[in-house]
Protein backbone atom coordinates (compact mmCIF):
# COMPACT_ATOMS: atom_id res chain seq x y z
CA UNK A 1 0.00 0.00 0.00
CA UNK A 2 1.57 3.25 -1.11
CA UNK A 3 1.22 5.18 2.06
CA UNK A 4 -0.19 8.66 1.85
CA UNK A 5 -0.01 8.95 -1.92
CA UNK A 6 -3.65 10.01 -2.00
CA UNK A 7 -3.13 12.96 0.25
CA UNK A 8 0.54 13.40 -0.56
CA UNK A 9 -0.03 16.82 -2.05
CA UNK A 10 -2.42 17.99 0.59
CA UNK A 11 -0.93 20.54 2.90
CA UNK A 12 -2.32 22.17 5.98
CA UNK A 13 -4.71 24.06 3.77
CA UNK A 14 -6.56 20.82 3.32
CA UNK A 15 -8.11 19.90 0.00
CA UNK A 16 -7.81 23.32 -1.58
CA UNK A 17 -6.23 21.64 -4.61
CA UNK A 18 -9.47 20.13 -5.77
CA UNK A 19 -10.83 23.50 -6.81
CA UNK A 20 -7.89 24.03 -9.15
CA UNK A 21 -9.36 22.37 -12.19
CA UNK A 22 -8.88 24.48 -15.28
CA UNK A 23 -11.91 25.66 -17.18
CA UNK A 24 -10.74 23.77 -20.23
CA UNK A 25 -10.47 20.41 -18.52
CA UNK A 26 -13.76 21.07 -16.79
CA UNK A 27 -15.38 21.58 -20.20
CA UNK A 28 -13.72 18.42 -21.53
CA UNK A 29 -15.02 16.49 -18.54
CA UNK A 30 -18.49 17.99 -19.05
CA UNK A 31 -18.60 16.83 -22.67
CA UNK A 32 -17.17 13.47 -21.66
CA UNK A 33 -19.83 13.04 -19.02
CA UNK A 34 -22.56 13.91 -21.51
CA UNK A 35 -21.31 11.21 -23.87
CA UNK A 36 -20.98 8.71 -21.06
CA UNK A 37 -24.48 9.47 -19.77
CA UNK A 38 -25.98 9.26 -23.26
CA UNK A 39 -24.44 5.84 -23.86
CA UNK A 40 -25.33 4.58 -20.37
CA UNK A 41 -28.95 5.70 -20.74
CA UNK A 42 -29.25 3.91 -24.06
CA UNK A 43 -27.69 0.72 -22.69
CA UNK A 44 -30.05 0.88 -19.74
CA UNK A 45 -33.02 1.02 -22.14
CA UNK A 46 -31.66 -1.86 -24.18
CA UNK A 47 -31.19 -3.91 -21.04
CA UNK A 48 -34.97 -4.33 -20.85
CA UNK A 49 -35.71 -4.60 -24.57
CA UNK A 50 -39.32 -5.76 -24.17
CA UNK A 51 -40.52 -2.84 -22.09
CA UNK A 52 -38.53 -0.27 -24.03
CA UNK A 53 -39.78 -1.58 -27.38
CA UNK A 54 -43.36 -1.37 -26.17
CA UNK A 55 -42.86 2.26 -25.16
CA UNK A 56 -41.16 3.02 -28.46
CA UNK A 57 -44.03 1.56 -30.49
CA UNK A 58 -46.67 3.42 -28.48
CA UNK A 59 -44.74 6.67 -29.01
CA UNK A 60 -44.32 5.86 -32.69
CA UNK A 61 -48.06 5.41 -33.15
CA UNK A 62 -48.79 8.66 -31.36
CA UNK A 63 -46.26 10.48 -33.55
CA UNK A 64 -47.26 8.74 -36.80
CA UNK A 65 -50.99 9.51 -36.60
CA UNK A 66 -50.87 13.30 -37.02
CA UNK A 67 -48.06 12.90 -39.54
CA UNK A 68 -50.25 10.55 -41.60
CA UNK A 69 -53.02 13.16 -41.67
CA UNK A 70 -50.47 15.80 -42.58
CA UNK A 71 -49.15 13.77 -45.50
CA UNK A 72 -52.71 13.11 -46.69
CA UNK A 73 -53.49 16.80 -46.55
CA UNK A 74 -50.33 17.68 -48.45
CA UNK A 75 -51.42 15.25 -51.16
CA UNK A 76 -54.92 16.73 -51.32
CA UNK A 77 -53.31 20.16 -51.62
CA UNK A 78 -51.21 18.93 -54.51
CA UNK A 79 -54.33 17.49 -56.12
CA UNK A 80 -56.17 20.75 -55.60
CA UNK A 81 -53.36 22.65 -57.26
CA UNK A 82 -54.09 20.54 -60.33
CA UNK A 83 -57.71 21.61 -59.99
CA UNK A 84 -56.70 25.23 -59.68
CA UNK A 85 -55.17 24.83 -63.11
CA UNK A 86 -58.47 23.61 -64.56
CA UNK A 87 -60.62 26.18 -62.80
CA UNK A 88 -61.07 28.95 -65.30
CA UNK A 89 -62.78 32.30 -65.37
CA UNK A 90 -64.75 33.26 -68.44
CA UNK A 91 -64.63 36.96 -69.23
CA UNK A 92 -67.48 37.87 -71.59
CA UNK A 93 -66.84 40.90 -73.74
CA UNK A 94 -69.43 43.42 -74.79
CA UNK A 95 -70.99 42.76 -78.14
CA UNK A 96 -69.31 44.51 -81.06
CA UNK A 97 -65.96 44.80 -79.30
CA UNK A 98 -63.43 45.15 -82.04
CA UNK A 99 -60.99 42.22 -82.33
CA UNK A 100 -57.93 44.46 -81.85
CA UNK A 101 -59.32 45.82 -78.55
CA UNK A 102 -60.08 42.27 -77.54
CA UNK A 103 -56.51 41.20 -78.38
CA UNK A 104 -55.05 44.11 -76.41
CA UNK A 105 -57.27 43.33 -73.44
CA UNK A 106 -56.18 39.69 -73.54
CA UNK A 107 -52.57 40.81 -73.39
CA UNK A 108 -53.34 43.11 -70.43
CA UNK A 109 -55.00 40.28 -68.55
CA UNK A 110 -52.15 37.94 -69.38
CA UNK A 111 -49.79 40.43 -67.75
CA UNK A 112 -51.67 40.45 -64.44
CA UNK A 113 -49.67 38.74 -61.63
CA UNK A 114 -52.47 36.40 -60.54
CA UNK A 115 -53.17 35.16 -64.08
CA UNK A 116 -51.49 32.07 -65.41
CA UNK A 117 -52.96 32.18 -68.88
CA UNK A 118 -55.45 34.25 -70.89
CA UNK A 119 -56.76 33.09 -74.26
CA UNK A 120 -59.06 35.13 -76.54
CA UNK A 121 -61.84 33.23 -78.24
CA UNK A 122 -63.44 35.35 -80.94
CA UNK A 123 -67.22 35.13 -81.62
CA UNK A 124 -66.51 33.29 -84.88
CA UNK A 125 -64.25 30.79 -83.17
CA UNK A 126 -66.83 30.29 -80.45
CA UNK A 127 -69.54 29.69 -82.96
CA UNK A 128 -67.57 27.15 -84.93
CA UNK A 129 -66.52 25.34 -81.74
CA UNK A 130 -70.16 25.37 -80.66
CA UNK A 131 -71.39 23.95 -83.92
CA UNK A 132 -68.67 21.33 -83.95
CA UNK A 133 -69.21 20.19 -80.42
CA UNK A 134 -73.01 20.14 -80.56
CA UNK A 135 -73.44 18.92 -84.12
CA UNK A 136 -75.95 21.69 -84.77
CA UNK A 137 -74.04 23.11 -87.74
CA UNK A 138 -77.21 23.31 -89.82
CA UNK A 139 -78.97 25.41 -87.25
CA UNK A 140 -75.90 27.61 -86.81
CA UNK A 141 -75.59 28.15 -90.49
CA UNK A 142 -79.22 29.29 -90.54
CA UNK A 143 -78.50 32.12 -88.12
CA UNK A 144 -78.41 35.58 -89.60
CA UNK A 145 -75.78 36.96 -87.31
CA UNK A 146 -73.52 35.48 -84.66
CA UNK A 147 -75.25 35.65 -81.24
CA UNK A 148 -72.12 34.71 -79.29
CA UNK A 149 -69.93 37.33 -77.62
CA UNK A 150 -66.16 37.24 -77.57
CA UNK A 151 -64.73 35.49 -74.55
CA UNK A 152 -61.37 35.63 -72.83
CA UNK A 153 -60.70 32.42 -71.02
CA UNK A 154 -58.57 33.13 -67.95
CA UNK A 155 -56.72 30.54 -65.86
CA UNK A 156 -55.84 32.04 -62.48
CA UNK A 157 -52.49 31.54 -60.80
CA UNK A 158 -53.42 31.05 -57.16
CA UNK A 159 -50.58 29.00 -55.68
CA UNK A 160 -52.84 28.03 -52.79
CA UNK A 161 -53.52 31.65 -51.81
CA UNK A 162 -57.10 30.81 -50.86
CA UNK A 163 -60.47 31.73 -52.19
CA UNK A 164 -60.05 35.45 -51.49
CA UNK A 165 -57.47 35.75 -54.25
CA UNK A 166 -59.90 34.30 -56.79
CA UNK A 167 -62.55 36.83 -55.78
CA UNK A 168 -60.07 39.69 -56.03
CA UNK A 169 -59.16 38.60 -59.53
CA UNK A 170 -62.81 38.30 -60.48
CA UNK A 171 -63.48 41.85 -59.29
CA UNK A 172 -60.46 43.23 -61.13
CA UNK A 173 -61.50 41.56 -64.35
CA UNK A 174 -65.07 42.80 -64.16
CA UNK A 175 -63.88 46.40 -63.89
CA UNK A 176 -61.91 46.29 -67.12
CA UNK A 177 -63.16 48.13 -70.22
CA UNK A 178 -65.11 46.14 -72.80
CA UNK A 179 -66.00 43.53 -70.21
CA UNK A 180 -69.68 42.63 -70.03
CA UNK A 181 -69.56 40.04 -67.30
CA UNK A 182 -67.27 37.61 -65.53
CA UNK A 183 -68.28 34.09 -64.65
CA UNK A 184 -66.69 31.74 -62.23
CA UNK A 185 -67.88 28.65 -60.44
CA UNK A 186 -66.53 29.85 -57.14
CA UNK A 187 -68.57 27.69 -54.85
CA UNK A 188 -66.65 24.48 -55.29
CA UNK A 189 -63.35 26.30 -54.99
CA UNK A 190 -64.59 27.83 -51.75
CA UNK A 191 -65.74 24.47 -50.48
CA UNK A 192 -62.43 22.90 -51.30
CA UNK A 193 -60.53 25.58 -49.46
CA UNK A 194 -62.85 25.24 -46.48
CA UNK A 195 -62.28 21.52 -46.39
CA UNK A 196 -58.57 22.04 -46.52
CA UNK A 197 -58.75 24.60 -43.74
CA UNK A 198 -60.74 22.11 -41.67
CA UNK A 199 -58.25 19.39 -42.47
CA UNK A 200 -55.38 21.60 -41.42
CA UNK A 201 -57.01 22.38 -38.10
CA UNK A 202 -57.75 18.72 -37.52
CA UNK A 203 -54.10 17.96 -38.07
CA UNK A 204 -53.11 20.59 -35.54
CA UNK A 205 -55.66 19.45 -32.97
CA UNK A 206 -54.65 15.83 -33.35
CA UNK A 207 -50.97 16.72 -33.24
CA UNK A 208 -51.51 18.72 -30.04
CA UNK A 209 -53.48 15.91 -28.37
CA UNK A 210 -51.09 13.18 -29.35
CA UNK A 211 -48.12 15.37 -28.49
CA UNK A 212 -49.61 15.66 -25.02
CA UNK A 213 -50.02 11.88 -24.98
CA UNK A 214 -46.33 11.50 -25.86
CA UNK A 215 -45.40 13.84 -23.01
CA UNK A 216 -47.51 11.86 -20.55
CA UNK A 217 -46.19 8.50 -21.69
CA UNK A 218 -42.59 9.63 -21.42
CA UNK A 219 -43.27 11.46 -18.17
CA UNK A 220 -44.72 8.35 -16.61
CA UNK A 221 -41.91 6.13 -17.87
CA UNK A 222 -39.32 8.53 -16.50
CA UNK A 223 -41.17 8.74 -13.18
CA UNK A 224 -40.89 4.96 -12.78
CA UNK A 225 -37.25 5.17 -13.74
CA UNK A 226 -36.67 7.85 -11.10
CA UNK A 227 -38.36 5.69 -8.46
CA UNK A 228 -36.21 2.70 -9.34
CA UNK A 229 -33.03 4.79 -9.14
CA UNK A 230 -33.88 6.55 -5.93
CA UNK A 231 -30.83 5.28 -4.03
CA UNK A 232 -28.53 6.43 -6.77
CA UNK A 233 -30.06 9.90 -6.81
CA UNK A 234 -29.64 10.17 -3.03
CA UNK A 235 -25.98 9.20 -3.19
CA UNK A 236 -25.28 11.54 -6.09
CA UNK A 237 -26.89 14.42 -4.22
CA UNK A 238 -24.93 13.58 -1.07
CA UNK A 239 -21.57 13.62 -2.77
CA UNK A 240 -22.29 17.00 -4.31
CA UNK A 241 -24.13 16.31 -7.57
CA UNK A 242 -25.90 19.38 -8.91
CA UNK A 243 -29.51 19.15 -10.04
CA UNK A 244 -28.32 19.28 -13.65
CA UNK A 245 -26.07 16.28 -13.00
CA UNK A 246 -28.92 14.33 -11.43
CA UNK A 247 -31.29 15.25 -14.26
CA UNK A 248 -28.92 14.39 -17.07
CA UNK A 249 -29.39 10.60 -17.34
CA UNK A 250 -33.16 10.99 -17.24
CA UNK A 251 -33.17 13.66 -19.92
CA UNK A 252 -31.07 11.38 -22.12
CA UNK A 253 -33.49 8.54 -21.44
CA UNK A 254 -36.32 10.81 -22.64
CA UNK A 255 -34.33 11.76 -25.73
CA UNK A 256 -33.67 8.12 -26.57
CA UNK A 257 -37.34 7.28 -26.16
CA UNK A 258 -38.31 10.19 -28.40
CA UNK A 259 -35.67 9.39 -31.01
CA UNK A 260 -36.68 5.72 -31.12
CA UNK A 261 -40.37 6.66 -31.32
CA UNK A 262 -39.67 9.14 -34.11
CA UNK A 263 -37.63 6.63 -36.13
CA UNK A 264 -40.24 3.90 -35.79
CA UNK A 265 -42.98 6.40 -36.71
CA UNK A 266 -40.98 7.27 -39.82
CA UNK A 267 -40.68 3.61 -40.73
CA UNK A 268 -44.41 3.01 -40.16
CA UNK A 269 -45.30 5.96 -42.39
CA UNK A 270 -42.89 4.94 -45.12
CA UNK A 271 -44.19 1.39 -45.15
CA UNK A 272 -47.80 2.64 -45.17
CA UNK A 273 -47.18 5.03 -48.03
CA UNK A 274 -45.39 2.35 -50.02
CA UNK A 275 -48.25 -0.03 -49.39
CA UNK A 276 -50.85 2.51 -50.54
CA UNK A 277 -48.94 4.00 -53.46
CA UNK A 278 -49.77 1.19 -55.93
CA UNK A 279 -53.58 1.28 -55.62
CA UNK A 280 -53.67 5.09 -55.44
CA UNK A 281 -51.62 5.53 -58.58
CA UNK A 282 -53.78 3.01 -60.42
CA UNK A 283 -56.89 4.85 -59.29
CA UNK A 284 -55.52 8.24 -60.29
CA UNK A 285 -54.35 7.04 -63.70
CA UNK A 286 -57.94 5.92 -64.39
CA UNK A 287 -58.91 9.60 -64.04
CA UNK A 288 -56.16 10.56 -66.46
CA UNK A 289 -54.43 12.78 -63.92
CA UNK A 290 -50.68 13.12 -63.65
CA UNK A 291 -50.96 13.19 -59.84
CA UNK A 292 -48.04 11.51 -58.07
CA UNK A 293 -48.43 10.36 -54.46
CA UNK A 294 -46.12 12.47 -52.34
CA UNK A 295 -44.12 10.61 -49.74
CA UNK A 296 -42.41 12.17 -46.74
CA UNK A 297 -39.98 14.83 -47.81
CA UNK A 298 -36.56 14.87 -46.15
CA UNK A 299 -37.60 17.98 -44.23
CA UNK A 300 -40.82 16.37 -42.99
CA UNK A 301 -38.97 13.21 -41.98
CA UNK A 302 -36.39 15.16 -40.03
CA UNK A 303 -39.14 17.25 -38.46
CA UNK A 304 -40.96 14.10 -37.36
CA UNK A 305 -37.84 12.66 -35.74
CA UNK A 306 -36.86 16.01 -34.25
CA UNK A 307 -40.35 16.43 -32.77
CA UNK A 308 -40.00 13.01 -31.21
CA UNK A 309 -36.67 13.95 -29.65
CA UNK A 310 -37.98 17.31 -28.47
CA UNK A 311 -41.10 15.80 -26.90
CA UNK A 312 -39.00 13.06 -25.30
CA UNK A 313 -36.63 15.56 -23.77
CA UNK A 314 -39.43 17.85 -22.60
CA UNK A 315 -41.52 15.00 -21.15
CA UNK A 316 -38.48 13.80 -19.22
CA UNK A 317 -37.73 17.31 -18.06
CA UNK A 318 -41.27 17.76 -16.73
CA UNK A 319 -41.17 14.44 -14.88
CA UNK A 320 -37.72 15.07 -13.45
CA UNK A 321 -38.53 18.57 -12.22
CA UNK A 322 -41.70 17.29 -10.60
CA UNK A 323 -40.26 14.24 -8.88
CA UNK A 324 -36.62 15.01 -8.27
CA UNK A 325 -37.29 17.81 -5.82
CA UNK A 326 -39.08 15.28 -3.61
CA UNK A 327 -35.97 13.14 -3.24
CA UNK A 328 -33.92 14.80 -0.57
CA UNK A 329 -31.01 13.20 1.21
CA UNK B 1 -9.51 29.09 12.51
CA UNK B 2 -12.26 26.72 13.46
CA UNK B 3 -13.06 24.35 10.64
CA UNK B 4 -16.52 23.56 11.93
CA UNK B 5 -18.28 25.77 14.40
CA UNK B 6 -21.69 25.27 16.01
CA UNK B 7 -23.03 28.43 17.54
CA UNK B 8 -25.99 27.87 19.84
CA UNK B 9 -27.58 25.48 17.36
CA UNK B 10 -31.04 23.97 17.86
CA UNK B 11 -32.86 21.65 15.53
CA UNK B 12 -36.47 20.68 15.95
CA UNK B 13 -38.50 18.58 13.57
CA UNK B 14 -42.12 19.13 12.63
CA UNK B 15 -44.13 17.38 15.28
CA UNK B 16 -42.08 18.88 18.07
CA UNK B 17 -39.15 16.44 18.34
CA UNK B 18 -36.15 18.41 19.56
CA UNK B 19 -33.07 16.75 18.06
CA UNK B 20 -30.49 19.35 19.11
CA UNK B 21 -30.72 22.07 21.76
CA UNK B 22 -28.47 25.12 22.01
CA UNK B 23 -25.39 23.25 20.97
CA UNK B 24 -22.06 25.08 20.72
CA UNK B 25 -18.64 23.61 19.91
CA UNK B 26 -15.75 23.94 17.50
CA UNK B 27 -13.63 21.52 15.53
CA UNK B 28 -10.29 23.01 14.57
CA UNK B 29 -8.54 22.70 11.28
CA UNK B 30 -6.70 19.37 11.18
CA UNK B 31 -8.37 18.05 14.33
CA UNK B 32 -9.79 14.55 14.78
CA UNK B 33 -12.75 14.13 17.14
CA UNK B 34 -15.30 11.55 18.15
CA UNK B 35 -18.94 12.35 18.56
CA UNK B 36 -20.61 9.99 20.96
CA UNK B 37 -23.87 9.38 22.71
CA UNK B 38 -26.80 6.94 22.67
CA UNK B 39 -28.81 6.53 19.53
CA UNK B 40 -31.21 9.44 19.43
CA UNK B 41 -28.73 11.72 21.18
CA UNK B 42 -28.48 13.84 18.05
CA UNK B 43 -25.24 12.57 16.47
CA UNK B 44 -26.74 11.95 13.03
CA UNK B 45 -28.65 15.21 13.08
CA UNK B 46 -25.44 17.08 13.87
CA UNK B 47 -23.68 15.50 10.89
CA UNK B 48 -26.71 16.20 8.68
CA UNK B 49 -26.53 19.87 9.59
CA UNK B 50 -22.89 20.02 8.48
CA UNK B 51 -23.81 18.28 5.21
CA UNK B 52 -26.83 20.56 4.75
CA UNK B 53 -29.12 17.56 4.58
CA UNK B 54 -30.99 19.48 7.25
CA UNK B 55 -31.00 23.13 8.20
CA UNK B 56 -30.70 24.41 11.75
CA UNK B 57 -33.87 25.78 13.32
CA UNK B 58 -31.90 28.24 15.44
CA UNK B 59 -28.27 29.25 15.70
CA UNK B 60 -25.50 29.08 13.18
CA UNK B 61 -23.41 26.31 11.66
CA UNK B 62 -20.17 27.57 10.11
CA UNK B 63 -17.83 25.52 7.94
CA UNK B 64 -14.57 27.21 6.89
CA UNK B 65 -16.06 30.41 8.25
CA UNK B 66 -19.07 30.20 5.93
CA UNK B 67 -22.49 30.38 7.52
CA UNK B 68 -24.34 27.44 5.97
CA UNK B 69 -27.70 29.16 6.32
CA UNK B 70 -26.48 31.71 3.79
CA UNK B 71 -25.85 29.13 1.06
CA UNK B 72 -28.42 29.04 -1.73
CA UNK B 73 -29.80 25.75 -2.98
CA UNK B 74 -27.51 26.04 -5.98
CA UNK B 75 -24.43 26.32 -3.74
CA UNK B 76 -25.24 23.28 -1.61
CA UNK B 77 -23.70 20.73 -4.06
CA UNK B 78 -20.42 22.66 -4.06
CA UNK B 79 -20.39 22.74 -0.27
CA UNK B 80 -20.92 18.97 -0.16
CA UNK B 81 -18.00 18.40 -2.53
CA UNK B 82 -15.69 19.87 0.09
CA UNK B 83 -16.85 17.38 2.71
CA UNK B 84 -16.27 13.64 2.51
CA UNK B 85 -18.91 11.49 4.18
CA UNK B 86 -18.77 7.87 5.28
CA UNK B 87 -22.11 6.28 6.13
CA UNK B 88 -22.86 3.40 8.41
CA UNK B 89 -24.68 1.56 5.64
CA UNK B 90 -21.95 2.78 3.25
CA UNK B 91 -24.54 3.78 0.56
CA UNK B 92 -22.74 2.04 -2.28
CA UNK B 93 -24.45 1.52 -5.62
CA UNK B 94 -24.62 -2.16 -6.46
CA UNK B 95 -25.37 -1.64 -10.14
CA UNK B 96 -21.80 -0.55 -10.88
CA UNK B 97 -18.26 -1.58 -10.13
CA UNK B 98 -16.19 -0.62 -7.12
CA UNK B 99 -14.19 1.67 -9.42
CA UNK B 100 -17.30 3.53 -10.60
CA UNK B 101 -18.57 3.90 -7.04
CA UNK B 102 -15.37 5.60 -6.00
CA UNK B 103 -15.24 7.62 -9.23
CA UNK B 104 -18.69 9.14 -8.71
CA UNK B 105 -17.62 12.27 -6.76
CA UNK B 106 -14.93 12.96 -9.37
CA UNK B 107 -17.35 12.61 -12.27
CA UNK B 108 -19.61 15.07 -10.48
CA UNK B 109 -16.76 17.50 -9.87
CA UNK B 110 -15.76 17.40 -13.52
CA UNK B 111 -12.59 15.34 -13.83
CA UNK B 112 -11.48 13.92 -17.14
CA UNK B 113 -10.92 10.17 -17.44
CA UNK B 114 -7.16 10.26 -17.10
CA UNK B 115 -7.10 12.34 -13.93
CA UNK B 116 -10.04 10.42 -12.61
CA UNK B 117 -8.48 7.00 -13.05
CA UNK B 118 -5.31 8.08 -11.34
CA UNK B 119 -7.19 9.45 -8.36
CA UNK B 120 -9.60 6.53 -8.02
CA UNK B 121 -6.71 4.05 -8.08
CA UNK B 122 -4.86 6.10 -5.48
CA UNK B 123 -7.93 6.11 -3.22
CA UNK B 124 -8.53 2.38 -3.67
CA UNK B 125 -4.86 1.71 -3.07
CA UNK B 126 -5.06 3.75 0.11
CA UNK B 127 -7.82 1.54 1.52
CA UNK B 128 -6.12 -1.59 0.18
CA UNK B 129 -8.77 -2.59 -2.34
CA UNK B 130 -7.08 -1.82 -5.64
CA UNK B 131 -7.40 -5.48 -6.73
CA UNK B 132 -11.20 -5.30 -6.41
CA UNK B 133 -11.78 -2.29 -8.66
CA UNK B 134 -13.67 -4.28 -11.30
CA UNK B 135 -15.85 -6.19 -8.82
CA UNK B 136 -19.36 -5.26 -7.79
CA UNK B 137 -19.55 -4.01 -4.19
CA UNK B 138 -22.07 -6.78 -3.48
CA UNK B 139 -19.28 -9.35 -3.83
CA UNK B 140 -17.28 -7.74 -1.01
CA UNK B 141 -17.44 -8.32 2.75
CA UNK B 142 -18.94 -5.71 5.08
CA UNK B 143 -15.54 -4.36 6.08
CA UNK B 144 -14.44 -4.12 2.46
CA UNK B 145 -17.64 -2.34 1.50
CA UNK B 146 -17.04 0.17 4.26
CA UNK B 147 -13.54 0.78 2.95
CA UNK B 148 -14.94 1.38 -0.55
CA UNK B 149 -17.21 3.96 1.09
CA UNK B 150 -14.17 5.57 2.68
CA UNK B 151 -12.31 5.60 -0.64
CA UNK B 152 -15.29 7.39 -2.17
CA UNK B 153 -15.34 9.90 0.68
CA UNK B 154 -11.68 10.83 0.29
CA UNK B 155 -11.21 10.55 -3.47
CA UNK B 156 -12.04 14.22 -3.96
CA UNK B 157 -9.46 15.18 -1.30
CA UNK B 158 -11.90 16.90 1.02
CA UNK B 159 -10.48 18.93 3.88
CA UNK B 160 -13.19 17.62 6.20
CA UNK B 161 -14.32 14.01 6.63
CA UNK B 162 -17.51 13.08 8.48
CA UNK B 163 -18.26 9.49 9.40
CA UNK B 164 -21.56 8.24 10.79
CA UNK B 165 -21.03 5.00 12.73
CA UNK B 166 -18.37 3.81 10.28
CA UNK B 167 -17.67 0.71 12.36
CA UNK B 168 -21.27 -0.02 13.27
CA UNK B 169 -21.40 -3.55 11.89
CA UNK B 170 -17.75 -4.51 12.07
CA UNK B 171 -15.78 -6.67 14.46
CA UNK B 172 -13.13 -4.99 16.70
CA UNK B 173 -10.19 -5.85 14.44
CA UNK B 174 -11.83 -4.41 11.33
CA UNK B 175 -13.03 -1.42 13.34
CA UNK B 176 -9.47 -0.73 14.44
CA UNK B 177 -8.33 -0.85 10.79
CA UNK B 178 -11.00 1.58 9.74
CA UNK B 179 -10.08 3.98 12.54
CA UNK B 180 -6.45 3.65 11.55
CA UNK B 181 -7.38 4.87 8.06
CA UNK B 182 -9.09 7.93 9.48
CA UNK B 183 -6.05 8.65 11.62
CA UNK B 184 -3.86 8.48 8.53
CA UNK B 185 -5.99 11.05 6.77
CA UNK B 186 -5.87 13.21 9.86
CA UNK B 187 -2.08 12.93 9.87
CA UNK B 188 -1.90 14.85 6.59
CA UNK B 189 -4.06 17.70 7.85
CA UNK B 190 -7.61 16.60 7.19
CA UNK B 191 -10.19 17.39 9.87
CA UNK B 192 -12.15 14.29 10.88
CA UNK B 193 -15.37 13.99 12.88
CA UNK B 194 -16.55 10.47 13.65
CA UNK B 195 -19.92 9.71 15.20
CA UNK B 196 -19.76 6.43 17.06
CA UNK B 197 -21.23 4.72 20.09
CA UNK B 198 -18.42 2.17 20.16
CA UNK B 199 -17.08 3.32 23.53
CA UNK B 200 -14.49 0.55 23.74
CA UNK B 201 -12.89 1.73 20.56
CA UNK B 202 -13.11 5.41 21.47
CA UNK B 203 -11.68 4.68 24.89
CA UNK B 204 -8.61 3.04 23.45
CA UNK B 205 -7.86 5.94 21.11
CA UNK B 206 -6.38 9.13 22.37
CA UNK B 207 -8.56 11.68 20.58
CA UNK B 208 -10.94 14.41 21.52
CA UNK B 209 -14.45 13.20 22.40
CA UNK B 210 -17.64 15.23 22.26
CA UNK B 211 -20.52 13.56 24.08
CA UNK B 212 -24.16 14.32 23.39
CA UNK B 213 -27.26 13.45 25.35
CA UNK B 214 -30.78 14.34 24.27
CA UNK B 215 -29.44 16.88 21.83
CA UNK B 216 -27.30 18.70 24.37
CA UNK B 217 -23.58 18.76 24.98
CA UNK B 218 -23.02 16.36 27.85
CA UNK B 219 -19.29 16.71 28.17
CA UNK B 220 -15.97 16.77 26.39
CA UNK B 221 -12.69 15.00 26.70
CA UNK B 222 -9.73 16.71 25.13
CA UNK B 223 -7.15 14.75 23.17
CA UNK B 224 -4.46 13.19 25.34
CA UNK B 225 -6.67 12.93 28.43
CA UNK B 226 -7.21 9.22 28.07
CA UNK B 227 -5.19 8.38 31.15
CA UNK B 228 -6.92 11.05 33.25
CA UNK B 229 -9.72 8.57 33.80
CA UNK B 230 -12.18 10.92 35.49
CA UNK B 231 -13.24 12.78 32.40
CA UNK B 232 -13.35 9.57 30.38
CA UNK B 233 -15.85 8.12 32.77
CA UNK B 234 -17.72 11.40 32.55
CA UNK B 235 -18.01 10.83 28.86
CA UNK B 236 -18.84 7.19 28.94
CA UNK B 237 -21.62 7.84 31.36
CA UNK B 238 -23.42 9.69 28.53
Amino acid sequence: MAKNNLYSKVTASGGARQSRITLQSRWAAYVQHHKLTAVESLLRLLKSPGGSAMTWVVLAIALALPMTLYVSLENVKQLSRAWDQSSQISVYLKANTLPRFAQALTQDIQDMPTVAQAVYISPEQALSEFSASTGLSDVVQGLENNPLPGVISVIPKLDGKGSGAVEDLELALSQLRHVESVQLDLLWVKRLFQFMELGQRLVWALAALLGLAVLLIIGNTIRLSIESRRDEILVVKLVGGTDAFVRRPFLYTGIWFGLGGGLIAYMLLSIGLYWLSGPIENLISLYGSDFVLQGLSLGDSLLLIFDGVLLGWFGAWLAVSRHLAKIKP
Amino acid sequence: MAHVRFDNVSKSYPGGHQALSELSFEINQGEIAFLTGHSGAGKSTLLKLIMLMEKASHGQVLVDGVNLARLSNGQIPYHRRRVGVVFQNHQLLFDRSVFENVALPLRISGYTSRDLERRVRAALDKVGLLRYEKKSPIELSGGEQQRVGIARAVVNKPSLILADEPTGNLDPKLSREIMNLFEQFNDVGVSVLIASHDLNLIGRLDHRVIALKDGRLLGERAAGERTAGGSTSGVTRG
